[in-house]
């Protein structure tokens, strides 16, 4: 039997895991191949709802499912985190003290937010990339009755279009309450433009000026002093704020750096096979890669597809027949009700359109469909 | 000499070079270097002005077949 086990149960080991139950049906029902999951959760969260949460447009209980729920029914899944890879006997050893062995391993372990890195973030910040932060900034968002917010992007962040996504929705969430006139948004971002898609950059800024939002670039997030209520940056600025919306700096998850597979708990892969660097069979997906391109569910999700397809082809035919070309799509939401997109690959700059209300409610349906998009079906 | 990390932005990526150097430089010691290699012209002026900026060096910089090569040491 080749034992295919996947470690990580969020949007890539999910739909790898669907992926290659399909391609591998039969080899399934005869017991040629096993197919295991492992999870740190019995609960499986749709990350980018967190953002809608923070603004009271979706309630936490809309983006969970029971991970169970949305697995084939061939998959062997365990609720039991991996705290040791073996890769010289094939093996990993779990929480619970279980040996799970594998004739190829997908590590998709994701990554996680670090606000405590920078000093005074997590103390002064509001951010969206956990459940008790979203509720947190929503209720903070409540409560700001004016003044000066500022967005504080530092990095690596996952989901790259989230800066712009939460300024533009600020500005629009603050003029449905009627309080435009009293707030100042002021956008800080680490390089050179607006965003770091030199496109994105091109449309955003403009929208930025249109909407009296103002920015400043090369600004990257050395410290924030709450006493004061400023952000001093590494590039030796600062700036005050009465209510400050950061983007976290990210790293994988402490088992990558605890087991010494990569710095900052990203694992050294290549970009076009996803293979672990010389590892022949263990490969990464997802955040837990260290290849240069967005941390996002699109990057995760095409490639879990090229994973599996390539994993279900060693099975049958002994080598694979698929590279990750390195495409990303994003949604970016560029007020309450319109909305843009950007698709990329490593050798194709996005072009991103004006945005319109059809693309808008297209992520709303997104954030719907989402649910059998990780079962594999779309 | 220690040969430098590699670090392989090349392609229409996103964050892009400047962004996944800045992400690098945090996990490097002081005194350590980093080749970035991109395709993105801009990034060729674009990386050197952030480092001057926050006093990390530029050691040197070469094209090769359309691709840069900009080696880097961390400073502080």
């Amino acid at each position: 039997m080749k034992r295919i086990l996947i470690v990580g149960g969020g949007i890539g080991g999910t739909i790898l895991a669907n992926n290659l139950a399909r391609r591998l049906n039969h080899e399934l029902h005869s017991g040629d191949v096993g197919i295991t999951l492992l999870s740190a959760s019995d609960r499986h969260m749709y990350q980018p709802g967190l953002l809608y949460v923070a603004f009271g447009r979706m309630t936490p209980d809309e983006i969970y499912r029971d991970q169970a729920s949305l697995l084939e029914p061939d998959i062997a899944f365990h609720v039991d985190p991996v705290e040791e890879f073996r890769f010289e006997a094939n093996a990993v050893r779990t929480a619970s003290g279980k040996s799970f062995e594998y004739d190829y391993l997908a590590i998709a372990t994701g990554s996680r937010p670090v606000a405590e890195s920078i000093p005074g973030l997590a103390e002064h910040a509001h951010h969206v990339y956990t459940e008790a932060a979203a509720l947190k900034t929503f209720q903070a968002l409540r409560d700001f009755q004016g003044g000066k917010i500022v967005v504080a992007a530092a990095v690596p962040h996952k989901c790259p279009m989230v800066p712009l996504e939460i300024t533009f929705l600020l500005h629009d969430y603050f003029q449905d309450r009627g309080l435009l006139d009293k707030v100042k948004i002021h956008y800080t971002y680490p390089i050179n433009r607006v965003h770091s898609l030199e496109n994105v950059a091109k449309w955003a800024a403009p929208e930025f000026d249109r909407l009296g939002i103002s920015y400043e670039t090369l600004f990257n997030v050395k410290e924030v002093d709450g006493a004061k209520r400023q952000v001093l940056s590494e590039e030796g600025s600062s700036v005050d704020y009465d209510l400050l919306i950061a983007i976290p700096p990210h790293k994988g998850m402490e088992v990558i750096e605890k087991n010494n597979l990569g710095k900052g708990g990203w694992i050294p892969t290549d970009r076009n096979s996803l293979r672990m660097e010389n590892r022949d069979n263990v490969f990464v997906l997802g955040d837990t890669t260290n290849i240069a391109t967005s941390k996002a569910g699109s990057t995760a999700h095409y490639e879990a597809e090229v994973l599996g397809e390539n994993l279900a082809a060693l099975v049958k035919l002994g080598s694979e027949v698929k590279t990750y070309e390195g495409k990303v799509f994003c949604f970016i939401e560029a007020g309450k009700d319109r909305a843009t997109y950007a698709s990329f690959d490593y050798n194709h700059p996005p072009q991103p359109q004006p945005p319109t209300q059809a693309v808008h409610w297209f992520k709303m349906a997104y954030n719907r469909l989402y649910w059998n998009s990780v079962r594999g079906l779309l | 000499m220690q040969d430098p990390q590699i670090l392989d932005a090349r392609g229409a990526t996103c964050p892009g070079p400047l962004m996944e150097l800045i992400a690098h430089i945090k996990l490097m010691d002081v005194g350590e270097e980093v080749e970035v290699l991109t395709t993105d012209r801009g990034s060729a002026t674009d990386i050197p002005i952030w480092l001057r900026k926050v006093g990390h060096e530029c050691i040197n910089m070469r094209e090769d077949a359309g691709v840069y090569h900009i080696r880097v040491r961390k400073t502080k």
